[in-house]
């Protein structure tokens, strides 16, 4: 029987044939990724059950990318980042990014220019900016939205810390095969809908539990019209749906940038669905007749046609993270930033250093990015995670009161940007720049002439 | 693994996300130093708003003031437990807290194998729509193998879904300890 791009790519990890969805299967990791947040924890638990002198299966396997609780002057968020320095001093982990610009007490002062630190940011970004993504492979990292390097055509999962500790002694870790579900996106997007209208329109559709233990494969003209960028943002999400990957079947533009990237030089294989792959599900959409849209709160599910929640009143407006702080984004917020004010409190903070970079070289209209949100008067953090999942207290752009916020984000639970009051509307750069704007929730088609 | 789970439950709704588990500024907070997993169960379910605390009235207090651990150590809730993040703190946080069995309509995968991989706590599932049906405070019994609640304040009795694959990983003690008795990693 013929299978799918995550069936052929997990049973070559477990070196069969075959697998057949359900199946339990030992398979090798490729990439295991951790960060701040739960790296100490991981390392604490390789240590107590391989032995303090124990080393990890294969060192230049392992990448480690400090990026949540970066600009912040807690102790205890320091003090993790040199639990991760002294771990890769002792295993001799090259594929380490150190602030470098953080030592001893305080809030640190972040880096003058961006492009000289070893520092990177988000670690759903870093890892493709660094070439850690090849179609075919198997990547484990102590994040849920690990499953963004699916659209590398990879398999690509969030694991826990226990998890992470065993493949980091041993290299493998059980999997119970997923079923695929497939969504089929007709048309070419029009210019004022993006990748994130698109998966809010696919977990508004499922639910956020629509596709518990399922892989999520995005296919079609739409995804593959997309740059490699915003089909990070389709697969970044579908954990939004209880999804355990997310792929997109690689094509020339995902070769083109895996080839770009990938320094180690090391070789890697493509991987397709058989012609009779079989899908526990499909959906087509026509993108030509989507909205812009947003998610309600307090869940990534509560799904609404901009057109429906128009002027609706907000405090703030933010664009960052992994599903919302990477180039793409920026460049469509300077759209309709250029040359306009925001009305409300309006945050900016790029994904990576690579990308914060960019803000000062790429252009709109004859302006930087930087200049152009400098202008309208939106206020520019540094490479972090910053206030997508709340933080210290003293993060940037943390929502410290419950205050009503547009965030290009991918998460508005209860509490997820800081306060438990606290209202958050998820929608595309697009929309959530258009709402900066106009002080309450606008539709980007009114912006975009 | 105990065989039966005596104690008061808790009760809450559905998608309890990790982020109403655990707030992400409780997670500088590394479970793999002794006192600051303790301190994790301190702020279990902080972020879930007080009026879906403790269903069906809500507004009920999870922890003991005095003692900072929860005198209920059975959760029932709805669908989608645990889903957001990848956080093994939200598991830790619940079993640091007091926590020893949650019996929900389903789980998020991530926080379903975290419970399981690191032993923390056993995630029962139910047919029924347990939440709707039992109140916080109930005194109940979970038969783990039988896969049965009782409830001793209503004198109820409810299926619950056998554990089935992930039986065996629980009985040894988690991850570590089942590689172990199966020959994967040496002892």
């Amino acid at each position: 029987m013929g299978m799918t791009i995550t069936e052929k790519i997990l049973a070559k990890a477990a070196g069969k044939s075959s697998v057949a969805v359900g199946d339990t299967v030992w398979v090798e990791a490729d990439i295991l990724m951790t960060h701040d947040v739960c790296g100490p924890g991981t390392i604490g638990v390789f240590y107590e059950q391989f032995g303090r002198n124990a080393r990890v299966w294969d060192p230049d396997k392992v990448v480690i990318i400090p990026d949540h609780y970066i600009f912040t002057a807690d102790q205890k968020a320091h003090r993790n980042v040199d639990i991760l320095r002294q771990f890769v001093r002792e295993q001799g982990i090259r594929h380490y990014y150190d602030p470098d610009f953080l030592h001893g007490d305080g809030m640190p002062t972040p880096y003058r220019d961006p492009t000289k630190t070893s520092y990177k940011g988000v670690c759903h970004i870093a890892l493709p900016e660094e070439g850690h993504t090849r179609p075919g492979e198997v990547l484990f990292g102590t994040d849920s939205h690990t499953c963004t390097a699916g659209a590398f055509g990879e398999f690509a999962t969030g694991i826990g810390n226990t998890e992470a500790g065993f493949v980091l002694g041993t290299g493998k870790l059980w999997l119970k095969v997923p079923a695929t579900m497939r969504f089929i996106f007709e048309g070419t997007l029009p210019e004022w809908l993006m990748a994130k209208d698109l998966i809010l329109a696919v977990i508004g559709e499922i639910g956020c539990d629509g596709a518990t233990y399922q892989a999520m494969e995005f296919a079609g003209e739409g995804v593959l019209s997309l740059n490699i960028e915003e089909r990070m943002t389709l697969c970044n999400m579908v954990i939004e749906a209880g999804g355990k990957n997310g792929v997109i079947a690689p094509d020339d533009k995902t070769l083109e940038y895996v080839r770009s990237r990938n320094r180690s030089g090391k070789a890697f294989e493509p991987v397709f669905n058989d012609a009779d792959a079989r899908f526990v599900y499909e959906k087509v959409f026509d993108v030509r007749r989507l909205e812009p849209v947003v998610a309600k709160p307090h869940s990534p599910d509560n799904r609404a046609a901009v057109s429906e929640v128009k002027g609706t009143r907000l405090d703030r407006a933010y664009i960052g993270s992994c599903t919302g702080g990477k180039l793409t984004d920026f460049k469509a917020a300077a759209r309709i930033l250029h040359g306009r004010s925001v009305r409300i409190d309006t945050f900016i903070v790029p994904a990576t250093t690579e990308i914060e970079g960019a803000l000062k070289t790429e252009k709109y209209n004859g302006q930087t990015l930087e200049e152009i949100f400098l202008s309208a008067g939106a206020r520019l953090g540094s490479a972090s995670c910053a206030a997508c999942l709340g933080g210290p207290s003293d993060t940037f752009g943390r929502l410290n009161a419950p205050l009503t916020c547009i965030s290009a984000t991918n998460r508005n639970f209860p509490g997820r940007m800081g306060h438990k009051e606290a209202q958050v509307f998820l929608a595309s750069p697009l929309t959530v720049a258009a709402s900066a704007v106009a002080g309450c929730i606008a539709d980007p088609r009114d912006f975009l002439q | 693994m105990k065989p039966i789970i005596r104690g008061r439950a808790y009760i809450l709704g559905d998608n309890i996300d990790t982020d109403q588990i655990i707030p992400a500024h409780y997670l500088t907070l590394n479970p793999a130093i002794p006192e600051e997993y303790r301190q994790l169960g301190r702020h279990a379910l902080a972020g879930v708003p007080e009026a879906e605390g403790g269903l069906p009235k809500g507004h009920i207090p999870f922890h003991d003031p005095q003692t900072g651990q929860s005198s209920y150590n059975i959760l029932i809730a709805g669908r989608n437990f645990g889903c957001g993040s990848s956080r093994e703190h939200a598991p830790i946080a619940l079993n640091a807290a007091g926590v020893e069995a949650i019996v929900a309509e389903f789980y998020a995968r991530i926080f379903f194998r975290n419970a399981v991989n690191g032993g923390y706590l056993i995630p029962m599932e139910s047919p029924q729509r347990l939440c709707e049906e039992i109140r916080t405070g109930d005194e109940l019994e979970i038969h783990i193998r039988e896969a049965l609640l009782v409830n001793h304040t209503t004198g109820d009795r409810w299926k619950l879904k056998p554990l089935g694959e992930i039986a065996p990983i629980l009985e040894a003690g988690g991850l570590f300890a089942y590689a172990r008795q199966t020959g994967m990693l040496r002892s």
